[in-house]
């Protein structure tokens, strides 16, 4: 019943399942509006489908009992829409406003056409010697809180992980922080969520999901030489 | 070409049409510049380093340019004055005068231009000259598109026809003298 | 109260009516018929436009990488012009000429009663200046570099500056159709607002006026209330694209979010921009076929101004993981679900219309009956989107994609078949057929939503927008999300095809539908007490009408006949 995109995409965040649930409370609430409404709608055209002999009625709709029939679910959509606002803004305040103190920090860099990213390596601190930068892959420790620090090295992207339900757009000159916290391991997809240019389909990455030995090993598996090679020059501006 | 529809003549809404319709440009106009004005002012209370730029705009020059469109204004209202009392000779000369506002305006505009650009304030300098050249570009073209119909306004006033277009283009400049009344102290004075 | 100014002039000047040369009839006209035709056919033909880079790259998503039909190969850079020009052209040269420049032109003279629009040499450059921009922008495609990429939005950097869109000319060619487009559309409402507010028949008072005609009354107002920030936008952009200015660029303290910022607080109201004259059209049709007074008029008023009024607070949903401050998505979330009150409101009225009618379903009446039940779908997903928790997920999705297209179909296309089958008559002087304006109608209405649910399907799992290929996207690159994507595909082929129903049905009626009367459809508003087509000028001079009623008195008790033009005297 509340897992309706669950079926198309795996949820493997602390907070995939709360957007699900602000969704698919939306799909039965409008759902059953939906339906209702088309219902009375092709009723009243069967209803009063033209018939030899009957004249149409003459209604204003000004009459106090006659707006009685709009107004009531006028204020019923209301209604609903309030109940829908107060999840859907727990949830954003949950992913967006809130920021949970991190366990792990990694740095997310869009240019066009490829993701890099920047992981703190064994030290656990980014911007240190042993940093380990990737182009593709992200690799974090399952239930593990991470921030994520978002950039762009030209237009604007956008970081999206289909699996966390996560979205963040990236703009030039701008570090954009945000959270995530895996819930399962696994290797899912990482798209860019914004045109960027011709290459804007051909920057798929990975996020891969570890536990905690499996991210120890990887690291281990990262030689110093590879962390050098893959220091990505600055887009040309002028 | 066919004549005035009688659709023109009608006044329903108890406004000549002309005026209606000029009043809608002008607030077309309004929220076109609402819109120039209002990021402008959102970037400057977010970059300092504007009112570094902005100390070097000469505000005598400003003022002076502020006092021509101002008489500018109202030697169109005096015109407008002189058509409603159906002194089509009159409303003319008056609107020539307000013409030779706008050229006065525009010649102090081009020697302050071209001193900027000279001292190395180009449009591309930093964003508060991409600002004040466009915002004042902008402007400037109300300017000369505004002369330009005052000048054909003038030359049928002149023979007593169409009179009620000597109030019509004196709203427009009235107009084109507030917006510069708004960019006056954002562009000089605000430093 | 109007003052028929049936002065010396006037008469002399109307009967300067004589009948022009070809070139000045055609080409050239100032009349309002005249400009409302010119607008029609280039909307028309620009659909097709429109709907063939449709059909192209949806082949592409259908058949990735295989040449397709009349093409070529969709390369990646192809894709992203295709789809950035499809929705410009469907926005700027399709539904905005037809449904306001063209329904307002002819309707707005016609149901007030008098003879033209206020400024009708006005009215003919704001075509002439909408004709230009549409040749603008088909020159951005033949130009070194080619035509723009960067989707309708024109979101900076990317659009600004030529080393990352590669296409230096084309950038700025679509900026300144768009521009021109702008402006056209300023003159033209300055005609609408004016000669509505102004020029109305002796005796009809503010709500004697047909919904439609202050529906794209309140839609031009709109219009000019809510374009000039992007005017102001386009001009800092174009500089930006030409000059070396910095306005978006964030190297040089420029900020691209104010770009967003200035587009969505014109993108958001133009979306009511075109659909009021959409639901002004289905108003007069659901009154007239089904013989019943518009349920509560006054509330639709209102509750129009209301919308208008309301439709400028919501702009930033459009931006909720932008990068704007998160505390603001909160207001924004929070407009942009009330606003989905007075819409529900209005589309209750016009159910309610229907009850106690006596309903013919005539092509028009099919038309604007699906707009209702489609429109109502637009509608309520546009509550997924609005509601920020759950846009995080489906921004850029083609939940999105289907959302608008099942408010923007309906407003643009079903309206406008609405209003063409429905005025066909009036304008041209001919009836069109009902066959085979109802075949037109069911297969179109099938294949649509055929299209788009699979769409707010394959959205929902995941599929992100301007992707020329899923090819790389492991968790996309699925057969089931691909026979989705299929079958959406062929729905439109199916929906593209079947249009030719339409055109064969509209030339073959031109030319030889049955002769139409004044009235073939019984209906109350000025328009029908005219010849079909009316002549210049609309009515003889002397015979201007002048109104005793309002527009919706159908089946009224004390009336042997079912209707009551508003123009006859008892």
């Amino acid at each position: 019943m509340f897992h309706l995109i669950e079926r198309y995409v795996p949820s493997a965040s602390t907070y995939s399942g709360d957007i699900d649930f602000v969704f698919s409370l939306v799909f039965w609430i409008v759902g059953a509006w939906l339906v209702a409404t088309e219902l009375v709608f092709f009723w009243l055209i069967l209803r009063f489908r033209k018939q030899p002999d009957v004249k149409a009625q003459y209604i204003t709709g000004e009459l106090h009992h006659e707006k009685q029939w709009v107004h009531w679910p006028h204020m019923a959509v209301l209604a609903f829409d309030v109940i829908i606002l107060i999840f859907a803004v727990k949830v954003w305040y949950t992913v967006k406003q809130d920021l949970p103190p991190a366990q792990e920090t990694v740095r997310v860099i869009a240019q066009q056409w490829a993701w890099s990213f920047v992981h703190p390596g064994p030290d656990q601190k980014l911007d240190t010697a042993d940093d380990i930068k990737t182009v593709d892959d992200l690799h974090v420790k399952v239930d593990t809180l991470y921030h994520f620090k978002l950039e762009s090295r030209d237009v604007l992207h956008s970081f999206s992980v289909p699996a966390f339900r996560l979205k963040q757009d990236a703009i030039p000159g701008r570090v954009i922080t945000g959270w995530f916290q895996a819930t399962k391991t696994g290797t899912f997809d990482i798209q860019c969520a914004e045109i960027c240019g011709i290459g804007h389909a051909l920057m798929p990455a990975r996020i891969v999901i570890e536990t905690q030995p499996q991210h120890t090993a990887w690291m281990a598996s990262q030689s110093p030489i590879s962390v050098a090679a893959l220091d990505l020059p600055r887009a040309a501006q002028e | 070409m066919s004549a005035r529809p009688i659709a023109t003549t009608r006044s329903a809404a108890g406004l000549p049409t002309g005026r209606l319709a000029v009043w809608w440009v002008v607030v077309s106009e309004i929220v076109i510049f609402g819109g120039l004005l209002g990021s402008y002012i959102m970037y400057r209370l977010a970059h300092d380093a504007f009112a570094e730029q902005a100390a070097h705009t000469n505000m005598w020059i400003g003022a002076f340019n502020t006092l021509v469109l101002l008489t500018s204004s109202l030697s169109a209202v005096l015109a407008h004055k002189a058509a409603v009392a159906g002194d089509g000779k009159r409303a003319a000369k008056l609107l020539w005068a307000t013409i030779g506002g706008a050229f006065t305006f525009l010649i102090v505009k081009s020697f302050e231009w071209t001193n900027e650009i000279h001292h190395g304030f180009t449009i591309t300098s930093s964003t508060f000259w991409s600002f004040y050249y466009t915002a004042a570009g902008l402007h400037a073209l109300h300017v000369i598109a505004g002369a330009i119909i005052m000048m054909i306004v003038a030359a049928d006033a002149k023979k007593n026809l169409e009179l009620h277009r000597v109030e019509l283009i004196g709203i427009y400049w009235h107009f084109v003298d507030l917006v510069w009344i708004f960019l006056f102290p954002l562009l000089y004075i605000a430093k | 109260m109007a003052h028929p100014a049936e002065t010396h002039a006037a008469h002399h000047g109307a009967h300067a009516h004589a009948e022009p040369g070809w070139v000045r009839k055609y080409l050239f006209s100032t009349d309002h018929k005249m400009i409302a035709m010119q607008y029609m056919f280039t909307g028309m033909a620009l659909a097709l436009v429109g709907g063939f880079f449709a059909y192209v790259f949806r082949m592409q998503m259908a058949f990735p990488g295989m040449e397709v039909p009349f093409y070529g190969l969709v390369t990646p850079n192809r894709y992203n012009v295709l789809i950035t020009n499809h929705g410009a052209i469907m926005i700027f040269w399709v539904a905005m000429p037809v449904l306001i420049a063209a329904f307002g032109n002819f309707l707005i003279p016609l149901m007030i009663g008098c003879d033209d629009m206020v400024f009708p040499r006005i009215n003919r450059l704001s075509y002439q200046i909408f004709f230009l921009s549409a040749v603008v922008l088909v020159c951005s495609f033949f130009v070194e570099g080619g035509a723009f990429g960067g989707a309708w939005t024109i979101y900076p950097p990317l659009s600004a500056k030529s080393q990352y869109n590669l296409t230096p000319l084309g950038s700025s060619l679509f900026l300144v159709a768009v521009a021109l487009e702008f402006v056209a559309f300023l003159l033209g409402g300055i005609n609408f607002i004016t000669t509505a507010m102004n020029s109305r028949a002796p005796g009809m008072k503010f709500y004697d006026v047909p919904i439609v005609v202050w529906m794209i009354v309140v839609a031009s107002i709109l219009f000019m209330a809510s374009v000039g920030p992007l005017i102001a936008g386009a001009i800092m952009l174009f500089m930006d694209q030409q000059v070396g200015t910095a306005f978006f660029d964030p190297d040089r303290g420029g900020d691209p979010v104010l770009w967003q910022h200035l587009f969505w607080f014109f993108g958001h109201p133009e979306v009511y921009v075109v659909l009021l004259p959409a639901l002004g059209i289905v108003a007069e049709i659901i009154t007239v076929f089904s013989r019943k007074k518009l349920f509560a008029y006054k509330t639709v008023l209102y509750t129009v101004f209301g919308t208008g009024v309301l439709s400028f607070t919501v702009w930033a949903h459009h931006q909720f993981i932008a990068g704007i401050d998160p505390r603001m998505a909160n207001i924004f979330t929070v407009t942009t679900l009330l606003i989905s009150v007075p819409i529900a409101e209005m589309l209750f009225v016009y159910i309610a219309t229907l009850y106690g009618g006596s309903i013919t379903l005539a092509t028009p009446m099919l038309w604007a009956l699906a707009f209702i039940a489609e429109f109502l779908i637009g509608g309520v997903t546009g509550i997924f989107l609005g509601a920020s928790g759950s846009d995080i997920y489906l921004h850029d999705t083609y939940f999105v994609l289907a959302h608008f297209h099942y408010t923007f179909v309906p407003i643009a296309i079903i309206g406008t078949f609405a209003g063409v089958t429905y005025w066909f008559p009036k304008m041209f002087g001919k009836m069109m057929s009902e066959t085979l304006g109802k075949l037109h109608f069911w297969i179109t209405i099938v294949a649509f939503n055929t299209i788009f649910i699979p769409l707010f399907i394959t959205g929902a799992a995941g599929d992100h927008r301007r992707i020329y290929s899923y090819r790389l996207f492991p968790e996309l690159a699925k057969p089931e999300l691909q026979s989705l994507r299929v079958l959406a595909t062929v729905a439109l082929v199916v929906m593209l095809l079947a249009q030719v129903l339409f055109l064969w049905n509209f030339f073959y009626s031109l030319w030889q539908g049955k002769r139409a009367g004044k009235n073939p459809w019984r209906a109350n508003t000025l328009e029908w007490t005219t010849e079909s087509p009316p002549p210049h000028g609309n009515w003889p001079v002397d015979e201007l009408p002048t109104v005793y009623r309002g527009p919706y008195e159908y089946s009224h008790p004390d009336r042997k006949e079912d209707y009551w033009p508003q123009n006859a005297k008892a």
